[in-house]
């Protein structure tokens, strides 16, 4: 399959980049790893008339620890983010959910930006950039912006970017001393994308949960996170059974997915089967 | 449009004039003539494809011409040095990691990624690392059994595994 023509253009700065988008306007596409822009040019699902390449610019390719944030640029590999010793000392729910995606020629390709920006409802990041409670850093125009990840995933395929913003950085706070997290998924068997994922964070305070964050992907349009979940678990000692009951209350009120894979009611039944096993691994690491 | 790249594969540099929208695959094929590297799926599935880039196993069916512009490749047909097989190839060969051999390529370049990584895998972690390699035949057994035979004669012989970096 070959992709319908385009024209090619290789920054090598984000300045660069961000008045070639100006120039060429919305008919050119931004690549990154191109592991989720190529297939879909292939497919001719997406035909642009134009490339810009911000695989380039190595200014955007980083894992930084900056006090009590750690700052990844937006091209930075799953692989460099599962592999990395600072995001898994750090960070360890975003070096676990990198090392889900895909498979290992995938991860060395794709990106942390490219997949947040693509937005697919079935992507391994979002969940876990919800509970880590991220920022979205995106330059443009009009100078940088910070976006908080509640607020980034706006639909299918939809995020709060604007068409002339490139995303830069992704800020994620270090969860404090006493936290244990989790990202498991119910991979598809074919793509091994996530028909339900979901990333659990608890923060303890004498042996109860100072805070509950839990986020799903795959289950809806967008990844969320799960308010009711989390207030069912503060306050609570995350002991099996309070984490069984509360985990009843996942995915309600919400409209799942529905496809030949996997009905709306049985992602609905996945989502309870994940969060109460995510909150499990978290409750025990969180010591 | 057409843009110039220059790519080093398996140690010799070409310079060619390219559509933007060649993929690498058909870049090393159809351009260069290597086609050891086999198209299976297309869409980034089966891994037939792989090659190494700068040292990063990529499926190159999901990977632009342009975007190797500057970079080391490295394929199936740069593994055998002086006419000696890779010992990944060796293992390919004694522990019948192979059945029609379509597979055959990627599966020795994402098993070159593994061992470059990680020198003396486990069955577990030989097969999380071959993921993304799909074959037809074999059931896969004999193909981690040819993995383990690699590791087990780089270990013996001190041999670093080519390509990487």
């Amino acid at each position: 399959m070959i992709p319908a023509a385009f024209e090619y253009y290789a920054p090598a700065t984000v300045e660069e980049a961000l008045q070639l988008l100006r120039e060429l306007g919305p008919e050119a596409k931004l690549l990154a790893g191109g592991h989720s822009l190529l297939p879909m040019m292939k497919l001719r699902l997406s035909t642009p008339k134009a490339l810009v390449d911000i695989g380039r610019i190595p200014d955007l390719r980083y894992i930084r620890e900056e006090g009590n944030t750690l700052a990844i640029g937006a091209t930075t590999t799953h692989w460099m983010i599962e592999s990395s010793e600072v995001v898994r000392n750090r960070v360890p729910l975003l070096a676990e959910a990198a090392g889900r995606i895909g498979d290992v020629q995938v991860r060395n390709m794709g990106t942390i930006g490219g997949s947040l920006a693509h937005a697919d409802p079935a992507a391994d990041y979002p969940a876990a950039i919800l509970a880590l409670e991220a920022e979205i850093v995106a330059q443009g125009p009009r100078g940088k912006r910070s976006i908080p990840a509640a607020e980034f995933f706006k639909g299918l395929f939809t995020t709060a970017l604007e068409p002339d913003e490139l995303l830069v950085e992704v800020r994620i706070p270090v969860p404090v001393e006493k936290s244990g997290a989790a990202y498991l998924k119910f991979p598809h068997p074919a793509s091994g994308f996530a028909v339900v994922g979901c990333a659990a964070l608890l923060t303890l305070d004498g042996g109860r949960c100072q805070k509950a964050r839990v986020a799903f992907t795959g289950v809806t349009e967008k990844a969320f996170r799960d308010r009711a979940v989390e207030d069912a678990l503060t306050g609570k000692a995350p002991d099996e059974k309070t984490i069984a009951s509360a985990s009843q209350k996942a995915a309600e009120g919400v409209e799942p997915l529905s496809d030949i894979f996997a009905s709306a009611e049985y992602r609905k039944h996945l989502a309870k089967v994940f969060a109460r096993r995510a909150l499990m691994a978290a409750a025990s690491r969180a010591h | 449009m057409r843009v110039p790249i220059s790519v080093t594969v398996n140690g010799t540099v070409y310079h060619h004039e390219v559509e933007p929208r060649l993929l690498l695959v058909y870049y090393l094929r159809e351009v260069l003539g290597l086609t050891g590297t086999h198209i299976g799926c297309d869409t980034s599935n089966c891994g037939a494809c792989t090659v190494m880039m700068n040292g990063l196993a990529v499926k190159s069916c999901t990977v632009l011409a342009v975007q190797a512009n500057g970079a080391e490749i490295l394929t199936v047909e740069g593994l055998a040095r002086d006419g000696q097989l890779h010992p990944i190839q060796e293992g390919f060969w004694e522990e019948h990691g192979l059945q029609c051999g379509y597979c055959t390529p990627g599966m020795m370049i994402a098993a070159l990624q593994l061992l470059q990584r990680n020198p003396d895998p486990s069955e577990a972690e030989i097969r999380h690392a071959l993921e993304g390699n799909l074959c037809r035949c074999t059931g896969y057994q004999h193909i981690v059994n040819a993995v383990r035979y690699a590791a087990r004669k780089m270990k013996e012989s001190g041999a670093m595994p080519v390509g990487g970096r």
